[in-house]
């Protein structure tokens, strides 16, 4: 273990890099590139679109000498992230991602995870489930961990998937959570879009981002435990509250973590959870996540030119659910619309998974405004500027009092 | 609120599964026969079973449905009205898979209640390996080696009949013997198994156990640790290193003593323990090797002692023996200590060498372990002799 320390230290000062470069990447590049920064020292791959992007790419970093890891090609998601989890619990930073039907394939492996506080970085290039076999971006998959320890962050832009991997090795290693965290970037609009992209120098990612150490935890001969032996019913309860606890102090840590990367890196992404964009004098205001931001922004700019007040609120974090923030902001408004690009079937008013996050977050508000489900965007399909023009008016129809179902499929032919 | 009636059936895993089974279930469609309803299941935390495990079944049975939910809302009753225990080396203690310590095999019995037992001992000789218990209770020994009845190749040998029959003497209000005869009929149609349940019935004698009575020893117990004070991550600390053995008589230091898990020690399992006559032993290690628990500790002088609180008597050690009645099987209930045989046989030797051919010479019927395999053939023409005096 020290040895292989030592080494890694001695390329670390190889390969240093200086200063920022402005470089033209995708999404699934920005990730890679962030692999890179970070040292990571273990990553598998198995190819899935639009995930496979990633992969690609570190092979490449890789090929090229630019990265030193162990990059190992498995047989399938499942083997893909059990290998990561074994070498995280050996004391390395790993990376893993897949897409679609490929993240679900792994699920047994997923749902150890967090229970073995492994603390991995994975990206979840969003893709639609199976059937019918369809590439294009739905967050269904992501979603599909909710419940089960993973922090989830949804990013808009290849430079906020770069910053947003950084800070995802920082928080899910940080001794208080140890949980796994999964970044979402929507399939094709991020995967596979090219944007200009500030690449920190190496020195300043080291500046901000800690060794991994897993102390007590570490599988090692120095340290003999038993991980993840069987258990009856009296020991469950405890493991899960651990598990539980381990959540819950994640907010904290995920508000240090963005506070010094603004430090070090210059850029403030002011709330870390949820972005919040005009809506400081808005009447309504849409609530979504991923890139259907671009299509909002440029709708709630051309309303507000004919005096309509939309704001929007473009959560980050999905877990940990930042519930009673999101509360506060959206009690203020006349009316909320989420735009869920997911679906949840039979679930209550058969509303999307944020949706109904949102509206339980508000519920124990004194304040609760009148909480419209849109189901748009499915499968790859974009969000339009119509699409959101019917948003915002459907919203300010609740507003004005009007009853309407609590949800509306948008962009359907019908 | 009616009346609730809860049994328990103490059993060997595996072995025994079938057997515990089909007791529990004629227990509830017994008195199902006076209209009384039930519920039979079996302890869903001992499942999947080890071969010998110490594993639980039980039969909740109410005068009226309400009362049967009553009595369900603990799952796991907490007093029984009538304990079964049907293998008497489960008298010295019940160790369950999980780390819940040792509990006495009377625990649950209820003051006044009663624990029926399959044995060939006195019920004055079981009543003091049992533990003590403050409220004084009811032993009846229905006279049977531990039964594998109802396990694959093992035929019927009436044990689950002949119990039945003893309940229906000490708790005729559960069912009488004339709903047991009518359900035998109906599950088994043999007149022989409803006779066995009827000599049963008209056999069974109570003994009193009272307070002054039984092993004195408190079990050992484990706490369990709040969720804060647990390691994250379900990650187990192993077990420390183990020591140097010291010898008794002179002192010397040498060879190696195992650390092993205190919070399960598994000697509960076993029925049968390896005795060894260091005298013959020429270590050769292959016990040591072949052990599958790693209970063989190595002396000073270079033996292998086996530790009896570890030990699970599976008898491996007596198969790879080199040496004729080195190491020889021995039914557990000629035993009353897990001390080191070892140390006996350093602190007196003539006295140690006397004991094991005492012990092996007139050895107690054997019971279940992994070798023993054709121990049913043996054992017919003795159960047919119990059967016969009894």
């Amino acid at each position: 273990m020290a040895e292989a320390i030592i080494q890694s230290d001695q390329l670390k000062q190889k390969s240093v890099d200086k200063g920022d470069e402005t470089s033209l990447i995708t999404g699934s590049e920005a990730i890679a590139v962030a692999c890179k920064l970070a040292d990571v020292d273990v990553i598998t791959g198995y190819p899935i679109r639009p995930y496979d992007t990633v992969m690609q790419y570190i092979a490449k970093l890789v090929a090229n000498g630019d990265m030193d890891c162990e990059y190992i090609i498995a047989e399938g998601e499942h083997s893909q992230f059990e290998v990561v989890k074994h070498a995280s619990a050996c004391g390395a930073r790993v990376f893993c991602g897949s897409s679609g039907v490929g993240w679900m394939y792994a699920m047994e492996a997923l749902t150890v995870t967090p229970a073995l506080r492994i603390p991995m970085v994975a990206m979840v290039g969003n893709r639609a489930l199976d059937d019918p076999g369809a590439f294009g971006v739905e967050h269904n998959d992501a979603l599909a961990v909710r419940d089960l320890g993973w922090q989830l962050v949804w990013v808009d832009s290849a430079q906020e998937a770069l910053d947003t991997a950084l800070i995802a090795y920082r928080v899910a290693e940080d001794r208080r959570v140890f949980l796994p965290c999964a970044i979402s970037c929507d399939g094709a609009f991020l995967t596979h879009s090219q944007g200009l992209v500030k690449v920190p120098s190496r020195e300043k990612v080291d500046a901000f981002l800690p060794r991994y150490n897993r102390g007590d935890l570490l599988l090692h001969p120095d340290n003999p435990i038993t991980v993840a032996p069987q258990a009856n019913e009296d020991w469950l309860m405890e493991i899960r509250r651990q598990t539980a606890a381990a959540m819950e102090r994640s907010p904290q840590v995920i508000r240090e973590a963005y506070q010094h990367f603004t430090k070090v890196f210059g850029r403030d992404y002011g709330n870390p959870f949820f972005e919040e964009y005009m809506t400081d004098d808005a009447d309504v205001v849409l609530v979504g996540m991923g890139t259907l931001s671009t299509p909002v922004k440029v709708t709630i700019r051309q309303l507000r030119q004919e005096g309509k007040k939309v704001g929007f609120v473009r959560v980050r974090w999905f877990r940990p659910f930042a519930a009673e923030e999101l509360a506060k902001t959206l009690s203020r408004f006349k009316a909320v619309g989420v735009i869920d690009r997911d679906f949840s079937l039979g679930s209550p008013f058969h509303s999307g998974v944020l949706a109904t996050e949102t509206r339980t977050a508000l519920y124990p508000s004194a304040k609760r405004p009148p909480v419209l489900g849109f189901i748009c965007g499915l499968g790859g399909r974009e969000v339009t500027v119509p699409d959101v023009r019917k948003m915002s008016e459907k919203l300010y129809e609740a507003a004005s009092g009007k009853q309407q179902p609590l949800t509306q499929w948008i962009g359907l032919r019908e | 609120m009616g009346r609730l009636y809860a049994v328990e059936i103490v059993y060997r895993g595996i072995f025994q599964k079938n057997l515990a089974k089909n007791i529990s279930r004629a227990i509830v469609l017994a008195a199902h026969k006076e209209g009384k309803p039930g519920i039979s299941f079996g302890r869903y935390g001992d499942s999947p079973e080890r071969n010998g495990i110490p594993a639980k079944a039980f039969a909740i049975v109410a005068t009226d449905d309400v009362t049967l939910e009553e009595g369900m809302a603990k799952y796991e009753p907490q007093e029984v009205d009538v304990s079964i225990c049907v293998d008497d080396t489960l008298f010295k203690g019940v160790e369950s898979w999980a780390w819940y310590g040792l509990q006495p095999i009377n625990k649950l019995v209820k003051p006044g209640g009663t624990l029926i037992v399959t044995s060939l001992q006195s019920p004055e000789t079981l009543a003091e390996i049992a533990h003590r218990k403050a409220a004084p209770y009811n032993l009846a020994v229905v006279k049977a080696q531990p039964s594998f009845s109802g396990l694959w190749v093992y035929k019927d040998d009436h044990t689950d009949v002949r119990i039945l029959g003893t309940i229906a003497k000490v708790l005729p209000e559960l069912f009488g013997l004339g709903s047991l005869q009518e359900f035998i009929r109906e599950e088994w149609n043999d007149d022989l198994k409803v006779k066995s349940a009827q000599r049963a019935f008209e056999r069974v004698q109570l003994y009193t156990v009272q307070p002054n009575q039984g092993n004195p020893e408190e079990p050992y117990k484990f706490d369990m640790p709040k969720w804060t004070e647990m390691r994250e991550g379900i990650a187990i600390p192993s077990i420390p290193r183990g020591h140097a053995i010291t010898d008794p008589v002179d002192g010397k230091q040498g060879g190696f003593k195992a650390a092993r898990n205190l919070t399960f020690k598994k000697y509960a399992t076993r029925t049968m323990r390896p005795v060894i006559d260091f005298d013959k032993c020429i270590k050769c290690t292959l016990c040591w090797l072949a052990c599958p628990d790693s209970v063989f500790d190595v002396t000073p002088d270079g033996f292998y002692d086996a530790d009896m609180l570890a030990c699970c008597g599976c008898g491996v050690c007596e198969a790879v023996c080199p040496e004729p009645e080195c190491i020889t099987m021995i039914n557990e209930t000629a035993f009353t200590d897990n001390a080191s045989q070892w140390e006996a046989w350093r602190k007196n030797h003539d006295e140690y060498e006397k004991w094991v051919h005492t012990t092996i010479a007139d050895r107690p019927e054997r019971s279940h372990g992994f070798r023993f395999r054709g121990q049913y053939e043996e054992q017919v023409p003795d159960v047919l002799r119990i059967a016969q005096q009894s």
